[in-house]
C-alpha cells in the first residue's frame, strides 16, 4: 500500500557560497501528507523549488512516480539513460531535475502553491482555475485550431472545464465570487483559490508552501480539514511547509525538520514533537548543549 | 449602495461657496496687484533726449488683476468643487461593473461601416453633383483608418493581451507588403489573392523567428530589442537595392481584381464587364470592403482566440509568468504564438497597404509609423479590442480630419497649414489620455468565460505587460 511517490536523494543547493540545502533526502509517501518544517532560512523553499524545477538543484536526484509502484525498479536505468521519464501505459516515473519547470507541472503532475500568494489577480476567480486547466483544454482545441472554428468537442471540453472549475469553487466556497477578479477576494479566499487551482491540474504531488500563513485558528481549522478531505477524495500526495505547528500536528502523516539546510529528524509528528534536536532548533539551547548538538547534526 | 455612501459627504455643499470664492479671489487680486505693480504697473520708456520717463499702464494692471482674480474666483467657486465631486464619484463606484452592452451593438456598428462609403458617396453627390469627391472619405478615412485597426488589433495581441512590448512591429507589416511587392516584383506572381496570404504567413513565420532568441529577455530589453530588429529590417529594405530597389521602392504592384477583372478603364476590366461607366471610386469601393470583410474576421478570430486557452495563457501571462509555469504552461509557445498570430495580422495589414498604395518603399515602414501603432493600442487601452477600433478611428482619423481644415487658412494666413499641428496635438492628446484615464479609453477587461454574471474588472486590479 504505502509505496513514496516522491524520493529526494542527496538533494544539494548552492547559491554561489551559500550552501542553502545540503545533501538532503527525503520521501514522501503516496496518499501522504508529508510536512517540511523547519526555522526561517532553512531551506524548505529551497527544496520546493528544486522539487517544483524553479531551481535546478546542483547536485542530487529526485524522482516522482505515479500509476504502478513496480515502476520504482526502473529508476536507476532511467538515470543511466539520460532520459527524463519512463512512461509506461500504467503509470509514469520522471526524474524532476532534468526537466524544466513547466514540464515537472505538465508531465509529473506536480502542483505547487507560493509563499506570497501568486494568483492572477486580473481575472476571475473561474478564468484562474480555467487557466489551470491549460493542457486538458488546448489538447482539446486541437492547438487552438479546432476551437478557433468553434469545434462542437472543443465546445463540450470547455464545459467540462467549468464544471470541474464549478466544483473546486463549491469546495472552497467561493461560488460566489466566480466572476469576481482574484485580486478583490480577501487574503483567506485568495489562498484557498490558490489551492484549488493547484488542484484544477490534476495533480498527483501537491506542494504548498505555508497555506495556512496569516490565517486566525479557526481558518487554520478549516484548512486542515479542506486538505484532509483532498487526501480522502483524490488520489493527491501532499507536500506541506507549514509554521503553524496546530496544522501540522493535526494533519501530517510525517513530519521531516530542515535546520540550515540539513534533515534533523524525519518521522511521524509525534516523534517529531519529542526530538531534542528539533527542540534545540526551535527553541534554542543552553550554552553546553550548542556543542553537542551542532556535533550531532554535522555542523 | 454607492449613491448612499456618496450623498452625505456631498451634502454640506449643495451650491458654490460664493463667500469663500470671492474672499479667495480678493486675497489672489491683492497678491496680483502687488506683485504686477512694478512689473506691469509701471515701465520706464527713453525720450527724445535720452530721458528715462516713468510711464504707468493702470489699464493692463487692472485688466491682468481682474483677470486672475476672476480666474481664482471660477477655481475656487466650480471648478474645484466639481473635480472633487468627481473624484468622489470615482472612488465610490464600485470596482467591478456589471455590463451594459446591447448584443446588437456589433451588429450595428457592422451594419454602419457597410452603409459608410454610400453613404459618403449620396452625400457628396448631393452637395457636389458629382460622387468623385467621395474618393477621399473612402480612402482617407475608410480604408487607412481600417489598415491601422487591423494594425492595432495585431498588434494588441502581443502588448495588450501577451504583455509584451514589441517597439518594432512595423517590421511586420513590411514583411508583409515586401512579400507582395518582390514576389510579384522577381517571380511574377500578380494575383493579389494569393499574395495577402503569403504575406500573412510570411509575417509570422518572421514573427516565430525574431520571438525565438528574444523571449527570454524582458520588459525594457524585450523592447530595445524588438525596436532594433524593426530598424534592421527597415535598413536591409534600403540598402539590399538590387533585391529590393531600395530607396526608390517598388511600384506598379498588383492590385485586387474582382473575380479575375481588374478595375481598370479598359475591355476586360470591370466597368467594361458590367457594363457601367468606369470610376475609379470601384476600386476603392472594392478595396474598402475587402478590408472591412479583413477587420471582421480579425475580430471574430482575435476575440475567439482570446476565449480560447491559447488566449487565457496569454492574459495569464501578463498576470505572472511564474504562476503560469506551476500551471504547466510552456510560457516559451505561448509567447510565439503571440508573436506570430501578431506577426501575421500585421503582415496582412501590409499586403493590403500594397493594394491601396499600388507602391511601397522603405519610408514607409520607419520608427515613427511602430510608435503610432502602439500609441494607437496604448490609447485604447491595452487588450482592448474596442477600446483600440476606437483609437485608431480618432488618431488616423483626426489627422486626417485636420487636412480638411482649410478654412483656418482665412483665419490664420495662408501659410498656416493645420496638417503640421499633427504631431502637437497628438502628443496633446497623449498627455490628456495619460492623466485622464491612464489605462487607456477602455481601461475594463471583460472576461473570457462567466458562470453566473458578466463583470468587467477594473483597470486597477489587471496588471500591464512587464515582458
Amino acid at each position: 500500500m504505502t509505496a513514496p511517490v516522491l524520493r529526494v536523494e542527496h538533494l544539494t543547493m548552492r547559491f554561489g557560497g551559500l550552501v542553502a540545502v545540503h545533501d538532503l533526502s527525503l520521501t514522501a509517501e503516496r496518499g501522504h501528507i508529508t510536512a517540511l518544517i523547519g526555522p526561517n532560512g532553512a531551506g524548505k523553499t529551497t527544496v520546493f523549488n528544486c522539487i517544483t524545477g524553479f531551481y535546478k538543484p546542483t547536485e542530487g536526484r529526485i524522482a516522482l512516480q505515479f500509476g504502478e509502484p513496480h515502476l520504482w525498479d526502473a529508476l536507476e536505468t532511467l538515470t543511466e539513460s539520460g532520459k527524463r521519464g519512463h512512461v509506461r501505459w500504467d503509470g509514469s516515473l520522471y526524474l524532476l531535475e532534468r526537466m524544466p519547470n513547466y514540464m515537472v507541472a505538465k508531465r509529473a503532475r506536480v502542483a505547487r502553491t507560493f509563499q506570497n500568494i501568486r494568483l492572477f489577480q486580473g481575472m476571475t476567480a473561474l478564468e484562474n482555475l480555467m487557466v489551470a486547466q491549460h493542457k486538458t483544454l488546448m489538447r482539446a482545441s486541437g492547438f487552438s485550431v479546432l476551437g478557433a472554428i468553434g469545434w462542437p468537442s472543443y465546445r463540450r471540453a470547455e464545459c467540462d472545464a467549468i464544471e470541474k472549475a464549478h466544483y473546486w469553487l463549491d469546495r472552497t466556497g467561493l461560488t460566489e465570487r466566480a466572476d469576481d477578479p482574484a485580486g478583490q477576494l480577501s487574503y483567506g479566499q485568495q489562498q484557498r483559490l490558490e489551492i484549488a487551482r493547484a488542484m484544477c491540474t490534476d495533480p498527483v504531488l501537491l506542494c504548498l508552501d505555508e497555506p495556512a500563513a496569516g490565517l486566525n485558528p479557526h481558518e487554520s481549522a478549516e484548512l486542515s480539514e479542506f486538505l484532509r478531505s483532498i487526501r480522502r477524495q483524490h488520489e493527491t500526495s501532499m507536500l506541506l511547509i507549514e509554521h503553524d505547528m496546530t496544522v501540522v500536528m493535526e494533519i501530517s502523516d510525517h513530519v521531516i525538520v530542515l535546520d540550515h539546510g540539513v534533515k534533523i529528524a524525519d518521522g511521524t509528528p509525534n516523534e517529531v514533537r519529542n526530538d531534542q534536536k528539533v527542540i534545540a532548533a526551535y527553541l534554542g539551547v543552553e550554552d553546553e548543549e550548542v556543542g553537542a548538538a551542532e556535533a550531532e547534526v554535522g555542523l | 449602495m454607492p449613491d448612499e455612501a456618496a450623498k452625505p459627504a456631498a451634502a454640506p455643499a449643495p451650491g458654490p461657496d460664493v463667500v469663500r470664492a470671492l474672499r479667495e479671489a480678493g486675497v489672489t487680486a491683492l497678491i496680483a496687484f502687488g506683485l504686477f505693480l512694478p512689473l506691469i504697473g509701471f515701465n520706464t520708456v527713453q525720450n527724445i533726449r535720452n530721458e528715462l520717463v516713468l510711464e504707468t499702464r493702470w489699464v493692463l494692471l487692472f485688466s491682468m488683476v481682474a483677470i486672475i482674480a476672476a480666474l481664482r474666483f471660477a477655481q475656487v467657486a466650480f471648478i474645484a468643487p466639481y473635480l472633487a465631486e468627481q473624484r468622489q464619484k470615482r472612488a465610490a463606484r464600485p470596482v467591478v461593473e456589471a455590463t451594459e452592452t446591447p448584443w446588437w451593438t456589433n451588429y450595428a456598428v457592422l451594419g454602419a461601416l457597410v452603409l459608410y462609403p454610400l453613404l459618403a458617396i449620396l452625400f457628396t453627390v448631393l452637395i457636389n453633383g458629382a460622387p468623385g469627391g467621395a474618393a477621399k472619405w473612402i480612402d482617407n478615412f475608410g480604408i487607412q483608418i481600417l489598415i491601422y485597426v487591423l494594425l492595432g488589433w495585431g498588434l494588441n495581441v502581443v502588448v495588450g493581451f501577451a504583455g509584451l512590448l514589441d517597439l518594432g512591429y512595423v517590421a511586420f507589416y513590411a514583411i508583409g507588403a515586401y512579400t507582395c511587392a518582390l514576389l510579384s516584383l522577381h517571380f511574377g506572381l500578380s494575383s493579389f489573392w494569393l499574395l495577402l496570404p503569403l504575406a500573412g504567413v510570411l509575417a509570422a513565420f518572421w514573427g516565430i523567428l525574431l520571438g525565438f532568441p528574444v523571449l527570454r529577455l524582458r520588459g525594457d530589453y524585450l523592447a530595445v530589442v524588438t525596436l532594433a530588429f524593426g530598424e534592421i529590417i527597415r535598413l536591409v529594405l534600403i540598402n539590399w537595392v538590387p533585391v529590393t530597389k531600395g530607396y526608390a521602392g517598388v511600384s506598379s504592384l498588383p492590385r485586387p481584381s474582382f473575380f479575375g477583372y481588374p478595375f481598370v478603364d479598359a475591355p476586360g476590366g470591370f466597368a467594361d464587364r458590367f457594363g457601367i461607366p468606369f470610376s475609379p471610386l470601384h476600386r476603392l469601393l472594392y478595396l474598402y470592403y475587402i478590408l472591412l470583410i479583413a477587420v471582421a474576421l480579425s475580430a471574430v478570430i482575435i476575440s475567439r482566440l482570446r476565449r480560447l486557452p491559447v488566449g487565457r495563457s496569454w492574459e495569464a501571462l501578463r498576470e505572472d509568468e511564474i504562476a503560469c509555469r506551476s500551471l504547466g504552461i510552456n510560457t516559451t509557445n505561448s509567447k510565439l504564438a503571440a508573436f506570430a498570430i501578431g506577426a501575421f495580422f500585421g503582415g496582412i495589414a501590409g499586403a493590403l497597404f500594397t493594394a491601396r498604395q499600388g507602391f511601397i518603399s522603405p519610408e514607409s515602414v520607419n520608427f515613427s509609423e511602430s510608435a503610432l501603432i502602439l500609441a494607437i493600442v496604448v490609447l485604447g487601452g491595452m487588450g482592448s479590442m474596442t477600446g483600440v477600433a476606437i483609437a485608431a478611428a480618432v488618431i488616423i482619423g483626426g489627422t486626417e480630419a485636420l487636412r480638411e481644415l482649410a478654412f483656418l487658412k482665412q483665419i490664420f494666413g495662408q501659410d498656416f497649414d493645420p496638417a503640421q499641428y499633427r504631431m502637437l496635438l497628438f502628443g496633446f492628446a497623449m498627455v490628456v489620455i495619460i492623466v485622464w484615464k491612464p489605462r487607456g479609453l477602455i481601461g475594463t477587461r471583460e472576461p473570457t468565460v462567466v458562470l453566473k454574471e458578466r463583470k468587467r474588472i477594473d483597470a486597477s486590479l489587471v496588471r500591464e505587460g512587464h515582458g
